[in-house]
């Protein structure tokens, strides 16, 4: 079996199959980067992973779960100003929470240098919304590369972090969800750990680090010129290419992933288009793009998601007096969804229909889709199933991001509004004003209460809001695959003090804290009844081990047999439950209206035992009998 | 050298991303150019998951485009239905795992359960030809990824691969008794 980790490491050049992700990792090694930091979020945590697969004693750089984007990004910003080169990576929306502090990078002297790796989601695979964060590297005054290759995303953060040590500013990779998991062969360079010593090398002359008064303009007109006198490398970057095709008529401009997705549809085109490719995408090549220009008749930009490059390009034409034709986008739709192969077809041949351009003609596929869905045995599940029991129609719930964003789903329907990571006590404090006809439920998970979720809290102590918090615990950051958080009881290097959420509450001044085990579904129900009958601010923490994690670790200790549930047929009474209001996906309808259980997906959690009205399910005979964390 | 395309279905713990890695690395070993990408996100929690492998070309994209895939691999039977239409090409194959993990549709009687004549009848339709594999006395069901693969290898679906890199593939990837394990069922199958 191949090491992950030792492939990492190797001192000689080599080529490896491999995510666009661990190419990231490869490029931090040979970088020479010491400090590195993070959030988990799709689509970047495989970096972290890659990392992890290091033994941790020959991990050539500091690596850390920070408890969010913000705080990764500080640590990286310290250990930066102290001579150290760093990184700090996570999802799209995790710029949003690391902004404050991300916004001031580019007033900074960055001694040691600093990448951003950021992974963007098109499409909005597994994030709230599709936000093109290159606007941020216009705001703040940051150089901004995407890749669109994971041999690319490897060049180009060695290109980054020599940028950023040589000008001692903030130099940002934009990755894409289908960037960050590409798989492809890629071919490293050779490395050698060298000597970086441990000096602090910190100090205020090199600043001002203070943006106060004036100095606040000062360090605004330092980043200007920064990136002005970066702007005649751009001209030159070798991350920015031209497929000369020899169109002296129609040419394209783009970036990143469309860039493949051109490729693919001019395949069987005969008169292929020259393409103009940027891999820096901020500042642009103005000259080169105006050489390009001047060189067609009309230019055609694909741009995924919003018309930055467009607004530029054609701001760069006007400035020049150039005729070129330039079409951009032309419909909302354009604005929308990542743009795959099957995208750009249709809105390539809108733009040139004489190139007959193949747009597939796929029927509408019979199916409902598939949704995620909380897992066998699931704590959320039974801790939704009893919640449910205990509110009315009327009342409201608050959901918050997690796995137990999915109880907005059917059957359940718990969870009825959703702004970012950690609003949900926020929202609901505002639900609860001048609302004395409807309960308000809030839902946060663990990680997620550590990462943002605690000014709402205080929030809602301070100014005495009226509602219920259910504190969705299950020991981890499940969602992103099992990162460990600050009440995990271990970090990325070892074993630490878990931090006590009940005592942290306790500390807070909330004295009505409830905590159950979710499998005890009657008590989480009579607690949640209680809870939202009282006055003012209470807690409820729902609690049950992540059993997607549980039952990996299981599997993997000697003897381990695997459990399940069955369905005794002549005590079924068809009533159902279990499919239409527990809803495990294990309950399986058969044909003639009865229910099974599929045992490929039943964990033998039991937690469904106490849900059928007709007492017909039972652990099954054969399989087992002792119950580890299963119902009291 | 023509290119191949291989577009992956199945539910999210089936076990996809291994056997999508066992391929790429097989056509690895073969010296076949090969790319592909993997759905991930919220992929773990029983919805649907994808992975496309293209062998044959090594600057393109990772993404197979709709209606064109050679070889469909599914690991269910409801997403071997939604792939054939949203992906295999008209010519193509269309292999499948013979499990079913109903949908919440079909779970509430709202919706009919894929069946494996639905599967024939549409396959015939569009000319799609059709395999499906089953292991009645499989141990562990999250060693039927290898058993398709297993398939895959005993009626040559992928041009180029032979059961040798199949083999050195899954040698990169495990090791121990999950080796030993997934080899003995892959050989099985295999012949």
């Amino acid at each position: 079996m191949k090491s992950l980790g030792e492939i990492l490491l190797r001192n000689s050049s080599f080529e490896e199959i491999v995510i666009g992700n661990t190419a990231i990792v490869r490029a931090m090694v040979e970088s020479g980067v010491r400090v590195v930091t993070t959030y988990p979020g799709s689509p970047t945590p495989e970096i972290a992973s890659a990392v992890l697969s290091i033994p941790q004693k020959d991990r050539p750089f500091y690596f850390e779960y920070s408890t969010n984007e913000k705080v990764a990004t500080e640590v990286a910003f310290g250990a930066s100003i102290n001579g150290h080169l760093a990184c700090v990576f996570f999802k799209s929306v995790g710029l949003n929470v690391a902004a404050d502090s991300f916004v001031q990078l580019g007033h900074m002297e960055l001694l040691g240098g600093m990448v951003i790796v950021l992974g963007d989601d098109p499409g909005a695979n597994s994030s709230q919304n599709e936000q093109d964060n290159r606007h941020y590297a216009h705001m703040t005054y940051t150089p901004l590369f995407e890749p669109a290759t994971p041999a690319e995303a490897y060049e180009m953060f060695i290109e980054a972090a020599s940028i950023s040590r040589k000008r001692r500013m903030p130099v940002v990779v934009r990755m894409t969800t289908h960037v960050c998991h590409a798989k492809q062969k890629v071919l490293f360079s050779f490395w050698k750990a060298g000597k970086n010593g441990d000096i602090s090398r910190f100090d205020p002359a090199n600043g001002p680090y203070i943006p106060i008064a004036k100095a606040a303009l000062d360090m605004k007109k330092k980043a200007i010129e920064k990136i002005r006198n970066f702007q005649e490398y751009a001209e030159t970057s070798p991350s920015n290419s031209i497929d000369d095709n020899g169109n002296r008529v129609k040419g394209i401009i783009t970036a990143g992933l469309p860039y493949l997705s051109i490729l693919e549809i001019l395949e069987d085109v005969s008169e292929k288009p020259d393409i103009l490719k940027l891999g820096l995408v901020h500042p642009l090549p103005a000259q080169r793009i105006a050489g390009f220009l001047r060189g067609h008749t009309e230019v055609v930009i694909i741009e995924e998601l919003d018309d930055l490059l467009e607004r530029e390009i054609k701001s760069i034409a006007y400035e020049k007096g150039i005729n070129t034709r330039i079409i951009g986008k032309t419909c909302d739709e354009d604005w929308i969804g990542e743009y795959t192969p099957d995208r750009v077809a249709p809105i390539m041949d809108r733009v040139w229909p004489e190139m007959e351009i193949s747009v597939e003609d796929v029927p509408d596929i019979p199916l409902a889709p598939r949704p995620p869905q909380m897992c066998p045995g699931c704590g959320h599940r039974s801790a939704f199933h009893a919640i449910k029991q205990a509110l009315s129609e009327k009342d409201i719930t608050v959901a918050d991001i997690g796995c137990h964003t999915l109880g907005f789903l059917p059957p359940y329907n718990m969870g009825q509004a959703l702004l970012s990571m950690g609003h949900s006590t926020g929202t609901a404090s505002g639900l609860s004003l001048f609302n004395d006809q409807r309960r308000v439920v809030a839902f946060l998970g663990d990680s997620t209460l550590f990462h943002a979720g605690i000014p709402g809290i205080i929030n809602a102590i301070f100014n005495s809001h009226n509602l219920t918090l259910v504190i969705m615990e299950n020991g981890t950051t499940a969602m992103t695959g099992h990162q460990n958080h600050p009440g995990s009881g271990a970090n990325a290097r070892g074993p630490v003090m878990a931090i006590s959420i009940d005592r942290m509450l306790e500390g807070l001044g909330v004295t009505n804290i409830r905590r159950i085990d979710t499998y005890s579904q009657g008590k989480l129900t009579s607690m949640i009844e209680e809870a939202v009958a009282e006055k003012g601010f209470s807690v409820v923490i729902a609690s049950h081990p992540c059993m997607l994690k549980f039952t990996r670790e299981q599997r993997r200790k000697p003897g381990f047999i695997q459990k399940t549930v069955d369905i005794d047929q002549d005590k079924c009474t068809l009533a159902r439950s279990c499919v239409a209001e527990f809803a495990c996906p294990s309950f399986q309808r058969l044909q003639d209206g009865t229910i099974r259980v599929n045992p490929e997906l039943c964990i033998g959690d039991a937690s469904c035992i106490q849900t059928c009205p007709s007492k017909a399910i039972s652990l099954k005979k054969s399989s087992g009998s002792q119950g580890e964390g299963d119902t009291e | 050298m023509k290119r191949f395309d291989i577009y992956l279905i199945g539910v999210g713990g089936q076990g996809i991303g291994l056997l999508s890695e066992t391929i790429l690395r097989a056509a690895d070993h073969g010296n076949i150019p090969v790319s592909g990408v993997d759905t991930h996100g919220l992929a773990q929690r029983g919805g649907m998951v994808v992975s496309h492998v293209r062998l044959g070309s090594t600057l393109t994209t990772p993404l197979i485009r709709r209606g064109r895939a050679d070889l469909v691999v599914a690991l269910e039977r409801t997403e071997a239905y939604r792939a054939l239409y949203s992906h295999a090409r008209s010519g193509g194959t269309l292999v499948y795992y013979d499990t079913s993990w109903q949908t919440l549709g079909a779970r509430l009687g709202r919706e009919e359960e894929v069946s494996n004549s639905l599967l024939e009848r549409e396959c015939l339709k569009r000319k799609v030809n059709l395999h499906g594999v089953r292991m009645e006395e499989l141990e562990d069901y999250r060693m039927q990824n290898m058993v398709l693969l297993g398939k895959i290898a005993s009626l040559s679906l992928v041009p180029y691969i032979g059961k040798e890199q199949y083999e050195e593939a899954m040698d990169d990837l495990m090791a121990g008794t999950m080796l030993e394990k997934n080899l003995e069922v892959f050989r099985k199958i295999a012949g």
